[in-house]
């Protein structure tokens, strides 16, 4: 099997050993993104140049540091199209950003490479990160490596579909209001939205601010954890992340849930589940009784609001963040234009796709004066509310349990036409992205043949529990299996 | 185009007509760095663009982090306009598309401002008055554009983002302003007290104060409001005065004319010697203000106003005071050494020195002042040390040194940088105070100008003059005239002891 379907954990035991070189695991990369990567479409642009440099440098590190070494050393990474790198191409999956070439790089990946991981490229997403199923990249479809004819889910399903089909190891994405989890739950990875204000947003390129979380994919939980400390922490170039100390989550990863209180939200087993993934869901659950969890039921009424009020704040920043793309600095602009005017709305009707389109208009509506009141202030109490309500059932439970979808990956084109049922995607991992509490995606089962998801969220800044209860999970029912495509022979 | 107004066309309109006017300000705050970057918040004479950095450029992905100096200087600012300090506040985006706009959004200050309410209080002609203040919040500033040509029929533009993010306090003023001179003064105060504080360079011509006015006219003795009229850039206390005063003039010839008035922004146009329409208002702009959600809201806890309030320095109003009354000054003098506080400053070092108050007050507002305004220079960058000034106020006070001889030493001090004092021993121009040595040149004199010394006698006073001067020459102008005066006189009795 090859290298990259294997944990993080044993690549990195198996550099420490000298096993397998940097060198090596990038060229394994390569070779299978060149092999796959046609039929699976994860990746934007590469840059194996700078990589295979990378690698070279990360096995001198490790011949120099020796076990000192950091795990995530000469470890090939994708990272979300909305992550600023120097000096390469970023465009948050949109034609207006095209030709952008970022001159700083984003906290959360220079973490990754000050560590020694080896960024391979940019992986697909929806048009600034915004949809359900990756198809709203202005650049290419992203198929799901489970089935090709289904989408990896989104916003970062490029990110999700690379760490399924084994050509990077790990990778980073973005959750606004479910973009790493549920492509996580889609393509069968491990995805982890930390407590907002956990991980930089410096050099992440905006969607809504207030949501917006870099996170991990992750072939299991315990690569998670690795990563997601390296990229934590307080960073002055962001406001907004916040300066206490990050709990490392590896020493009790392996503590299971014996004792611990486990809340299954009525009104998400009650929302409309596929029967496939209520029955994988309501499995997972017993499993984890059995390991001594004690399952309560508890109630978030306000959930049922909860995409509402999500898709008016999140349009309503997004409205604003994108003011930026005006096409005068960056991008392709409008050089034709007559006026300042006209070059504006050439640069953004051209720069834009339909769905960034549709929720700029959204956004603005919403904030617009008249109906600020009735919309933007509105859904902000909804959020209050969501939240208030979480740290209510977070009084009488350690964690929550829920599906991550309540579908498995959906036909490519089967939703495109109908927005609302694309967000209705959103609605299980929508609520603790307004509360800013951490959530995990882990494999649980597969329904028809695809994977099916189980999210865990804890209070803010718990999310070492949230690791550990998803680690328990996967011990108990082991390391979900990679989709046969992935398990072809790579020349 | 409208002529510029003549005085009594003012005049008449101001007779039947009460103007009601309100000034916000914006002052460039004096910090280090840009309101939320570290970028330099001094970019004058910097080459375009070359004060950026992603956050300012507005580029994807950067974030701004507030700078808490512009925070402590706008609070400190506050304090000094008695202003309520908001325990909690918070940025807001004030969203537009412009190009001086990188990011189409300003980030500024909506719904809670840091600082609300309070008053200034300023002078017009000789009376005291206060004029309420509003609000005192926080923004960035924007880039620049620089037009290749007439800005509507620029073939191209220039974008200068040097400017963009530097911190700015804006200071909204009550309508309670109730002529053209109050609105100057108003400006003048509130420019003094900013320099005063510290927070802002006081420099119009530069922009890094500005002035836009709202007016309305109502009839005398009406307390209802009029239309009014927001003229933008008024960025010398001249242009704020005469723009007014043309708006006066306009408004109440409409009014009387019965043309209705509209909502409109106007702004000054030197050329036309006019206020010109810039756009009407008849649209609302719509900014869609929210909650920046990049910046966390600032919470400010008492111990820290109270350390700023603690920081707050003497303020022009009190310093005269106290300069009238430590140093006996007179109500004048006072008012012009504390017009800016560093003239204040020097004259206090002048008279910690040792010069005598008088003395050094007359001196800094007459003789260095004047020698400094040729050399557009202020005292502190005359060249003069405090202590120089003093030493050669000293032998003055003394009489050591002539006051002609003083003068020129200084002229020559701020010439050349000099020290004056040590010019005075350099080249022995301590005044003769020695009786027997002036005794005998007054003797010379006479015997010199036996004719004038008759003549004197004769009771022609000019040929005194002339004796004196022949002594002043004679000594090369160190005698003492007012002794050698004196000494001749003693010298050359008339007739009846006269």
């Amino acid at each position: 099997m090859s290298w990259l379907l294997r944990p993080l954990t044993e690549q990195a035991r198996a550099l420490r050993s000298g096993e397998v070189t940097s060198a090596g695991l990038i060229e394994e990369a390569l070779r299978r993104i060149a092999h796959l990567d046609g039929r699976v479409g994860a990746f934007l642009r590469l840059t194996p140049d700078t990589a295979r440099a990378a690698a070279a440098a990360a096995d001198q590190r490790r011949a120099r540091d020796g076990a000192a070494a950091p795990d995530l050393c000469g470890i090939p990474v994708g990272v979300k199209d909305v992550l600023c790198v120097e000096g390469v191409e970023t465009t948050a999956g949109s034609r207006i950003l095209r030709g952008f070439v970022p001159p700083y790089t984003a906290t959360a990946v220079r973490r990754l490479t000050e560590a020694g991981a080896v960024l391979v490229g940019h992986c697909n997403c929806d048009e600034f990160a915004m949809g359900s199923s990756t198809e709203n990249s202005a650049h290419r479809v992203t198929h799901n490596p489970h089935g090709l004819d289904r989408v990896p889910g989104g916003s970062s399903g490029g990110s999700a579909a690379a760490v399924a089909a084994g050509l990077v190891t790990c990778s980073l994405g973005t959750d606004t209001g479910g973009s790493i989890r549920q492509p996580a739950a889609l393509c069968g990875v491990v995805g982890f939205k930390p407590t907002y204000g956990r991980v930089s947003r410096y050099g992440l390129i905006a969607f809504a601010s207030s949501l917006d979380q870099v996170g991990p994919f992750t072939r299991t939980v315990g690569d998670c954890a690795l990563v997601y400390r390296a990229i934590a922490g307080h960073d002055p170039r962001d406001a907004t992340s916040s300066r206490r100390d990050v709990e490392d989550p590896l020493p009790g990863l392996a503590g299971g849930v014996e004792g611990l209180r486990l809340g299954v939200p009525r009104e998400y087993v009650e929302a409309g589940l596929e029967e496939g993934v209520r029955r994988a869901f309501e499995a997972a659950c017993d499993r984890l009784a059995a390991q001594g969890a004690r399952l309560e039921p508890v109630s978030i009424p306000s959930t049922r609001f909860a995409l509402a009020a999500y898709y008016v704040i999140a349009p309503a920043e997004a409205s604003s963040n994108l003011a930026r793309m005006d096409g005068l600095r960056f991008g392709p602009g409008a050089p034709a234009a007559a006026t300042v005017r006209e070059a504006y709305d050439r640069a953004r009707h051209d720069g834009f796709g339909p769905e960034v389109r549709r929720r700029i208009m959204l956004g603005t509506y919403a904030l617009s004066s008249g109906y600020y009141d009735a919309y933007y202030r509105r859904a902000q109490q909804v959020r209050t509310l969501v939240a208030a309500d979480l740290a209510r059932v977070f009084e009488e439970v350690d964690a929550i349990l829920a599906p991550t979808s309540p579908t498995v990956a959906f036909p490519i084109g089967s939703r495109v036409a109908d927005p609302l049922a694309m967000y209705q995607s959103d609605v299980l991992t929508v609520p603790f992205s307004l509360a800013g509490v951490p959530a995990i995606s882990v494999p649980i089962d597969q329904a028809d043949g695809l994977p099916v998801g189980l999210q865990v969220a804890a209070p803010a800044f718990a999310d070492a529990r949230c690791l550990r209860v998803a680690a328990a999970l996967e011990a108990v029912q082991g390391v979900a299996e990679p989709p046969p495509l992935a398990r072809e022979r790579v020349a | 185009m409208t002529q510029a107004p003549a005085p009594t066309a003012l005049a008449l309109a101001l007779e039947r007509w009460e103007p009601v006017i309100g000034l916000e300000v914006h002052a460039q705050l004096r910090t280090r760095s840009k309101m939320f970057c570290g970028c330099r918040a001094d970019y004058v004479g910097l080459a375009p663009n070359h004060n950026t950095c992603p956050t300012c450029l507005g580029l994807p992905g950067a974030l701004p982090v507030a700078n808490l100096e512009a925070i402590r200087q706008t609070v400190l600012t506050g304090l000094a306009l008695q202003s309520r300090i908001a325990e909690h506040s918070k940025f807001d985006r004030k969203n537009y598309f412009y190009p001086d706009l990188p990011k189409g959004y300003q980030i500024s200050q909506f719904d809670l401002p840091l600082c609300v309410g309070g008053w200034l209080e300023f002078d017009v002609a000789g009376a005291q008055r206060a004029a309420r203040i509003t609000r005192v919040h926080l923004e960035e500033d924007a880039g620049k554009l620089v037009h290749a040509g007439e800005i509507h029929h620029a073939g191209f533009s220039f974008v200068d983002l040097n400017r963009a993010g530097v911190p700015l306090m804006e200071i909204v003023g009550e309508p309670d302003l109730r002529s053209p001179t109050e609105a100057r003064a108003y400006l003048v105060a509130l420019r003094q007290l900013l320099l005063y504080l510290g927070v802002n360079d006081g420099n119009m011509e530069e922009g890094s104060l500005r002035c836009d006015a709202n007016i309305s006219l109502r009839p005398r003795g009406a307390d209802t409001l009029g239309v009014r009229t927001e003229v933008k850039n008024l960025n010398s206390f001249r242009i704020l005065q005469r723009a007014l005063e043309h708006e006066v003039v306009r408004q109440a010839a409409a009014l009387e004319a019965g043309r209705p008035l509209a909502p409109e922004t106007r702004g000054w146009s030197e050329a036309e010697a006019a206020t010109v329409s810039q756009r009407s208002k008849e649209e609302a702009d719509d900014y869609r203000y929210f909650p920046d959600p990049d910046l966390p809201p600032i919470r400010l806890g008492r111990d820290e106003v109270e350390a700023l309030r603690a920081r707050l320095p003497e303020l022009p109003r009190a310093r005269a005071l106290r300069l009238r009354q430590m140093h006996g000054l007179s109500d004048a003098e006072a008012r012009a050494l504390t017009e800016r506080p560093g003239e204040a400053l020097y004259f206090e070092q002048v008279v910690a020195a040792g010069a005598p108050a008088a003395l050094a007050a007359g001196w800094q507002l007459n003789e260095l002042a004047g020698l400094c305004q040729r050399a557009h220079r202020t005292v502190e960058t005359s060249g003069l040390a405090p202590d120089q000034l003093a030493r050669l106020l000293v032998l003055v006070g003394a009489r050591t040194v002539s006051g002609a001889t003083a003068k020129a030493l200084l002229a020559e001090a701020i010439e050349t940088g000099q020290d004056p004092a040590r010019l005075v021993d350099e080249r022995g121009l301590r005044q003769l105070s020695d009786e027997e040595q002036l005794t005998d040149q007054v003797d010379r004199a006479i015997a010199a100008a036996p004719r004038a010394a008759q003549d004197f006698q004769a009771g022609n006073d000019r040929a005194l003059s002339a004796l004196v001067g022949a002594v002043m020459a004679a000594t090369g102008g160190r005698a003492d005239a007012r002794r050698v005066d004196a000494l001749l006189r003693r010298r050359l009795p008339r007739e009846g002891g006269g």
